[in-house]
């Protein structure tokens, strides 16, 4: 929903609601002349409150419930919470267990990626107002994104029961563990997966790019032998190297009034970047030869500091996630049991793992009978608020040219990079101008 | 708290003025989403119905899904899908407003139909809920309740989930063009279970499991993956909730224990609002 209006010297443009991301956000753009006064990007996404009535639920509720947070990204909530509850209770879980967790997590970022690339955000480059639209004129390539995101669902359907909100997740491992079998049988289609990414990688790398660039502080988890997923410790390009048990030392929420989702900053730093962007340029070298290749191939190499290429990083992860779900496939054996127990007592507990959006950080305190005593959730998007806002500041300048319109339009696109999840952090575009 | 009755699944409330629709022979149905507090997931259903997604885009016409599409066309629309719940002043009133431009107004997912994992605030202080998640609890503008559609404007359908199943969805869509009543089973999760030649998890393994008071829709996934229905698609059609409470002090659950089971996705949907409510005082 867009309006213009003009009055005397200054004009304003407004999007209401900001489409094709999950949940409800808006951004301000005051201008004066071609300077930008202002930059607000805001959540009016109702808040949950969910930190709130996690107290006094117990443990093993946990990754059902934050799975609930969002629609889109359940496993990342799951992976999270899991991770963290099982270092207050001390568990270790078997390697089949690690290799499944990794293996349902390719899931989400298969269907998530194909989702956001082809049906969210290619329509901007396009030119169309959705894919369902784009179908009419690029069949093929909505079909093909259609089914590269039903094999992200097939896989999280045999791990997890379903693709939304999954039901075999637990603290200790899985309620139910797959068959070889049944892993196996998704083999071709993840191999058709894989050969199509690499062909998506190609096509999205053709689209126009504006010129622009930005010098980020990335922020993502690094691990020493594979490209991050649910381990490591979290790392930027400007020298931060911690355990994520030091999230809070570093890290900080702030509230604004025009946003329902706290914004999240370095204290030293100010704003950063999480997600696609900020893992390939931290861990490139941990990528399979496949998509490093692909990737060179699209002109595509670390650092990549132009956001609106954050499509073509997207389709180098998608090749990265197949490869990595046939890889593991095929490692695959099951484990003696499907979950472990741990030791209740009361501590804390956190863990950082990268969502398709980016770093996603948990901390939980429990009770001696475990009971939730405290939780604190920190979602990518939280973590992107102000470095999207950033962008814009430095952005809109190059506009000022077009008509109010195809700023607004370019605005959300540019806000689009970020695949925003306003439901997970708990938002509107609104351009104004004075003359 | 409130003791209005929330429209039964399936009954279709009446409701009026009904929106005049232009008359032209040729012309798709509308279709509107509209989004409230909720994860956004059931409205991804539609997304995620891959392989019949272009062939609905097809049969209908999609004017206004802004997950989805930058298309935001003005109402009336023949069939809005509602997801999430009612947490807000202004989202109290957006409602009426969406009621008046939907011909046929369905509810989708636990959220839109029964107030959703954020009605466990219900019984809280939501004050204090603002004060632990947010520094500046005066930016937070919510109610102190979250309520289902139904308690505000008339609904003519309520599908059921946590979330929903896509297939109940596309068949909801398509008996709506039709005219008629959609084919959604209201009985428990057991009869799925039985379908499915599932060993009872409760009687087998003393599981506390919810499936003999949910309703069915999820194809009984929980008792498949060898745990028990922990309720996510709320109550069925006529839920003996006293009976499965007794059988849980019989497996050994504490009081608080059954309180949570049935406080969570459909936490105040009214079988399982008193059902917590009356193991709480006993």
């Amino acid at each position: 929903m867009r309006a213009t209006a003009s009055t005397g010297s200054s004009r304003s443009i407004k999007v209401d609601y900001l489409t094709r991301v999950e949940g409800e956000g808006s951004i301000l753009v005051k201008l004066k002349g071609d300077q930008v006064q202002d930059v607000q990007l805001g959540i009016f996404e109702p808040p949950r409150l969910f930190e709130g009535f996690l107290r006094g639920r117990h443990y093993l509720e946990v990754p059902d419930i934050v799975a609930r947070i969002c629609g889109i990204c359940p496993v990342a909530y799951q992976m999270c919470a899991v991770h963290a509850l099982e270092r207050i209770l001390d568990i270790t879980v078997d390697p089949a267990i690690r290799l499944l967790r990794r293996l349902l997590y390719c899931g989400e970022w298969i269907e998530s990626h194909a989702l956001h690339i082809f049906m969210l955000h290619a329509p901007d480059f396009l030119g169309f107002p959705d894919a369902i639209r784009m179908a009419a004129e690029h069949r093929e390539l909505v079909e093909l994104a259609l089914r590269l995101k039903k094999i992200g669902n097939q896989l999280m359907i045999v791990l997890g029961g379903r693709e939304i909100h999954p039901i075999s997740v637990t603290v200790g491992g899985f309620h139910k563990v797959p068959t070889k079998a049944s892993l196996r049988a998704l083999v071709d289609d993840l191999s058709w997966a894989r050969d199509t990414a690499i062909v998506a990688a190609r096509t999205v790398a053709g689209l126009p790019f504006p010129d622009f660039q930005q010098d980020y502080e990335f922020v993502a988890l690094s691990h020493p032998d594979e490209y991050p997923l649910n381990e490591g410790r979290l790392v930027s390009n400007q020298g931060l190297d911690i355990h994520v048990s030091e999230f809070g030392n570093h890290f900080m929420e702030q509230h604004v009034k025009y946003s329902n989702a706290l914004h999240c900053r370095l204290r030293e730093r100010g704003a950063y970047l999480v997600g696609p962007l900020a893992r390939f340029n931290l861990n490139f070298a941990r990528l399979p030869e496949s998509a490093q290749q692909v990737a060179g191939e699209c002109d595509l190499l670390p650092p990549c500091l132009n956001p609106f290429r954050g499509i073509v990083v997207r389709a180098v992860e998608l090749l990265f996630a197949c490869e990595e779900a046939l890889h593991l496939i095929a490692q695959y054996e099951p484990p003696a049991v499907p979950r472990v127990e741990g030791r209740v007592r009361a501590g804390v507990g956190h863990a950082a793992t990268e969502a398709p959006r980016g770093v996603l950080y948990h901390r939980y305190e429990i009770d001696e009978h475990g009971l939730i005593v405290n939780a604190q959730i920190v979602p990518p998007t939280a973590q992107n608020q102000k470095r999207i806002e950033d962008d814009l500041w430095h952005f809109v300048p190059q506009l000022t040219n077009l008509p109010l319109d195809q700023i607004t339009a370019k605005c959300e696109q540019a806000v689009r990079n970020y695949d925003p999840c306003i439901s997970c952090a708990t938002h509107f575009v609104k351009v104004e101008r004075e003359e | 708290m409130s003791s209005k009755r929330v429209a039964r699944s399936g009954a279709a409330a009446p409701h009026e003025p009904e929106p005049a629709l232009p008359e032209t022979p040729q012309r798709r149905p509308t279709v509107a989403v509209f989004k409230f507090a909720s994860c956004d997931g059931c409205q991804l259903s539609l997304l995620d119905a891959e392989d019949e997604l272009l062939g609905v885009a097809e049969a209908v016409e999609i004017v206004n899904f802004p997950e989805a599409t930058s298309v935001m066309e003005k109402g009336p629309y023949d069939l809005g899908l509602v997801e999430g719940s009612i947490t807000t002043h202004h989202d109290a009133e957006r409602i009426q407003q969406v009621r008046r431009q939907c011909h046929t107004l369905v509810t989708i997912g636990a959220c839109a139909t029964s107030g959703g994992i954020q009605a466990l605030r219900n019984w809280k202080d939501v004050g204090g809920f603002v004060r632990s998640v947010y520094p500046n609890p005066d930016f937070i503008r919510t109610l102190k309740m979250s309520t289902p559609v139904a308690e505000h404007v008339p609904v003519d359908f309520e599908l059921r989930g946590c979330p929903i199943n896509k297939h109940q969805l596309l068949e909801l869509i398509s008996a709506t063009l039709a005219g008629r009543k959609p084919n959604i089973p209201t009985y428990s999760v057991c009869l799925e279970c039985k379908r499915r030649a599932n060993v009872c998890v409760a009687v087998a393994r003393g599981t506390a499991c919810m499936g003999p008071v949910t309703q069915a829709g999820c194809g009984a996934l929980c008792p498949s993956f060898d745990r028990g229905c922990y309720g996510c698609f709320g109550p069925m059609e006529s839920p003996n909730t006293v009976s499965l409470t007794e059988r849980f002090r019989i497996l050994g659950r504490a009081d608080d224990d059954i309180v949570r089971a049935f406080r969570s996705y459909s936490a105040w949907a009214w079988q399982f609002r008193q059902a917590g409510e009356e193991c709480e005082k006993s």
